[in-house]
């Protein structure tokens, strides 16, 4: 009963959100329209670059037609799937997507990993003892965390893990060049080297992740570690806790089973948040790492005025918004059991 | 003599707070002998909970006992271990607590949180303990016990959650049990149903209880000895009648004085010279000229929520010019719902409400604010704290009102009838530069008069305005109210749920239940004669020392 109100409201809220995606669709093709940069003169620009030239290429690309007839003529073909072709690589949009997507997934859900991983004892351990050596240390790391920009944390980890200690691999994309790939079932390399069973491999790739993963997550712990703290110590001084003292309970039990299963609802939510942003903002990390993902695709698209895989990727990333938001809704549901009336 | 179970000797309790130490308990001395029942009566400040707490060691991280001795049977509390005190939680003392669903946890089933508790004192597997939590369940009186194992605080009503946690707290067989506040918050009825059962449990077991309470009534029912604590002091020590018969201490006598009791007037709440009512003589209810309109008249009113529950049935009533009618129920009776539509603050159904002969139900509550009858009908809510704004300071709650409905500019007459109306409702002038936070629930109470009556209205409707109060405070602004009506007679639609104070404050009385009216009346007659089952239940709830000594004689 409880599953099926759950996925009901999902799909409610999925339902709910198309009218937002299609504004999305819209929205971003008019803005690409309304920024400065012509793609026909970029990509013919070369040092015999005719009119003529230019014009027969803003042709063959459409834009020579009125901006509404582009626009209906766009979603007819993101209505069947089409998001257009890129100039810059050549390829059909969809298909430079999808396979820079999981690169940028893997490292993304990797660094929340690590960012949940690390933040949530950290906000435990600060809010157990407020005021204490701990607390103010908690609060030290993580303001450094937020001060430090990921481009210089990320430089300086290279510096320290790959020039001074040489631990770490070159910082150069997801694997050695040198390297067998595994056959892609996920498209996460970490899961496929586990599938074909080349734990060498897995290796060798783990330690390319772990530099930028841990870049991106020394950003986000803040958010997530204070937010821990504040839900944490609220729960510990709720009448429940105090209750849960007042019959004897250990003190694991308190701490973990009442406290932080009240408190880790909040932290849901933000690590929702942070999910979606960091996806799309990693961009500086995907740079500094030469990480082969769709921040750093669509940032070199829209230097150079390529329209299709710009409005591809924030299309994809409205799309991640909107199935983060339901996982979200999905396990708050799950978490707490006040939400499922109404 | 045996030796008692509870021992407290000078216990003193300090917060530390940011102006410095605070001291909550000021030297503290009782005992309680095993199985006995010993009410601490107090009011807000007096120290009464923060002793609970520290018997059980279970205060907040900024207080501490700073000197005194606690001991329970031969062990010194004061000097326990958390190891220690973990083990005795639970199995030998344990709490209930105020805010019943607010002390369960919210996101676990509460067949789960009872297990939890009797786990954590014996070795037996989850499902032993589960077996026993549904024991438990039915010991407390829950109907349908398997169903509620996996049910949710919040499915629960209030007087349920409290049951649930009565058999958390009994779940390992203390030796003494401290219920702190047990029923506030809850209805009479309810009240009843749920200190009967505390009682019968702690009897069948051999239980000792504390009661605190800020009810003289209860405790003196359900208590056998009462000690009065004022401002971390105790105060004075008694059996229950005998503190109520022959109070020695000014401070117990002030108290009792102030406690409404079915046979009290409120001429007589307040002794001394604060006494408002005593120079002032009953005013006679002024005859209106025949053939004017009744001041209010409420016809058919009902109330359908869009969920499809149904908040008032039917409801029609009559208010004159000066009159004093209470509207009582319990929670989920309508009682709110109704009172909300009279002051056009919610938008009824069905029904028709005239005001001074004119229609004001065809005015959409949205749109009330500026229909001239806004300034006619004002409201005194029931929490002083949050019904003021906190950047407002009290001169400006009360002249919000003026310039917003009287369409007074900010000036010299504006001053001076704000200062007025702080003068009739007793509030010192130099308070008004004060923002809420800085003044006592009292004084809250008082701005939230003087700003109802700024505007002269006609019409006061009075939402529980003293259930957030203590009684002594309660008493005097009860007073003041009464003085307001004789004064300026303003008619009162009094909304409570203590039935005392409605039959002191009004004429009449309307009893609700599930959005009906089943008994209306004249106020003495209604409560000294109840015509229907419900009435009475409702009237035999309330702990009244008049009944308790009916019953000692009898």
């Amino acid at each position: 009963m409880k599953l099926a109100s759950t996925a009901k409201r999902a799909a409610r809220r999925f339902a709910s959100s198309l009218p937002a995606l299609f504004g999305v669709l819209v929205f971003t093709f008019l803005l690409m329209r309304v920024l400065p940069g012509d793609p026909a003169v970029f990509f013919a620009s070369g040092p015999n670059a005719g009119k003529e030239e230019i014009e027969t290429i803003r042709k063959q690309m459409g834009l020579d037609k009125p901006v509404p007839q582009q626009l209906v003529l766009y979603l007819y073909d993101v209505g069947r799937g089409n998001l257009g072709r890129s100039l810059m690589t050549g390829q059909n949009v969809t298909k430079d997507l999808k396979e820079r997507l999981p690169a940028s997934l893997e490292l993304t859900f990797s660094a929340l990993l690590i960012a949940l991983v690390s933040a949530i004892p950290l906000g435990i351990l600060a809010a157990l003892r407020p005021g204490s050596l701990i607390d103010h240390g908690v609060r030290l790391f993580c303001a450094l965390g937020v001060c430090v920009p990921t481009f210089v944390s990320g430089l300086l980890l290279i510096y320290v893990f790959y020039y001074l200690l040489g631990i770490a691999p070159d910082p150069t994309g997801r694997v050695d060049i040198f390297m067998t790939l595994p056959p892609s079932h996920t498209g996460f390399l970490l899961i496929d080297f586990l599938i074909a069973g080349d734990f060498e491999g897995w290796w060798a790739a783990f330690k390319q992740l772990i530099l930028p993963a841990c870049t991106m997550a020394l950003f986000v712990i803040a958010p997530l570690a204070r937010i821990t703290r504040a839900s944490m110590l609220a729960s510990l001084g709720s009448d429940f806790v105090r209750t849960a003292r007042s019959v004897g309970l250990s003190w694991w039990r308190i701490v973990v089973t009442y406290a932080l299963r009240n408190a880790i609802l909040p932290v849901i939510t933000i690590a929702g948040i942070v999910f979606s942003t960091m996806l799309g903002a990693n961009v500086l990390v995907e740079k500094v790492f030469s990480w082969p993902g769709v921040a750093s695709y669509a940032l070199d698209a829209l230097l150079s005025s390529d329209y299709a895989p710009v409005q591809g990727f924030v299309l994809l990333m409205a799309f991640v918004f909107v199935i983060v938001n339901l996982v979200v809704d999905v396990l708050y549901g799950i978490a707490d059991p006040r939400i499922s009336i109404g | 003599m045996t030796q008692p179970l509870l021992n407290i000797e000078n216990l003193h309790v300090t917060f530390s707070t940011r102006r410095g130490p605070v001291e909550a308990v000021r030297g503290v001395s009782l005992s309680l002998a095993e199985g006995e029942t010993l009410g601490i009566v107090g009011e807000s400040g007096s120290g009464k909970s923060v002793t609970g707490f520290a018997v059980t060691r279970l205060l907040e991280s900024a207080g501490r006992i700073s000197a005194g001795r606690i001991t329970f049977r031969d062990r010194e509390i004061t000097k326990m271990t958390s190891a220690g005190l973990r083990e005795m939680h639970g199995s030998a003392m344990a709490m209930i607590f105020q805010n019943p669903r607010g002390a369960l946890n919210p996101i676990r089933a509460i067949g789960q949180q009872i297990a939890d508790a009797i786990m954590a004192h014996r070795k037996i597997s989850a499902d032993d303990a589960r077996g026993e939590a549904l024991e438990l369940l039915r010991a407390v009186k829950i109907r349908d016990p398997e169903k509620r194992m996996a049910a949710y605080p919040h499915e629960l009503s209030g007087g349920m959650c409290q049951r649930v946690m009565i058999a958390m707290a009994i779940s390992s067989n203390p030796a003494l049990l401290i219920a702190d506040e047990p029923t506030t918050g809850l209805d009479v009825t309810t009240q009843k149903v749920v200190m009967d059962l505390l009682a019968q449990i702690a009897a069948d077991r051999g239980m000792a209880t504390i009661l605190i309470t800020h009810d003289l009534g209860l405790s003196a029912r359900y208590c056998r000895r009462v000690v009065v604590m004022e401002q971390g002091r105790l105060v004075e020590e008694a059996e229950a009648l005998t503190l109520f018969h022959s109070p020695q201490h000014p401070y117990t006598k002030r108290l009792v004085a102030a406690s409404p009791t079915a046979t009290s007037r409120v001429e007589d709440l307040v002794t001394g010279d604060e006494n408002l009512l005593a120079a002032l003589p009953a005013a006679p209810l002024p005859t209106p000229p025949h053939g004017t309109p009744p001041l209010l008249e409420v016809r058919d009113l009902v109330k359908r929520f869009d969920d499809g529950t149904v908040g008032l049935k039917t409801f029609s009533m009559v208010l004159a010019a000066g009159e004093s009618v209470g509207l009582v129920g319990e929670s989920g009776s309508g009682k709110s719902t109704t009172s909300r539509m009279i002051c056009r603050l919610l938008d009824q159904s069905e029904g028709s409400i005239n005001f001074n002969g004119e229609s004001i139900s065809h005015i959409p509550a949205r749109d009330f604010h500026r229909a001239p009858q806004r300034k006619d009908i004002q409201i005194v809510f029931q929490d002083p704290n949050d019904s003021l704004n906190p950047r407002f300071t009290a001169f400006d709650c009360i002249a919000h009102p003026l310039m917003r409905l009287a369409g007074m500019r900010n000036g010299d007459a504006l001053r001076a009838r704000v200062r007025e109306c702080a003068h009739r409702v007793g509030l010192p002038a130099d308070l008004l530069e004060r923002f809420p936070h800085q003044l006592s629930g009292g004084q809250k109470a008082r701005i939230g008069i003087a700003r109802a009556i700024a505007c002269r209205p006609r019409l006061l409707v009075l939402d529980e305005p003293t259930a957030a109060l203590d009684v002594s405070v309660q008493a005097v602004v009860l007073q003041l109210l009464d003085k307001l009506r004789r004064e300026d007679g303003l008619a009162f639609l009094f909304v409570s749920h203590d039935l005392n104070v409605v039959r002191m404050m009004c004429q009449r009385t309307i009893v609700l239940r599930n959005g009906e009216i089943v008994e209306q009346g004249e106020s003495h007659a209604l409560f000294d004669n109840p015509q229907t089952d419900y009435t009475r239940e409702l009237v035999d709830a309330v702990p009244n020392i008049e009944l308790i000594e009916a019953a000692v004689a009898g």
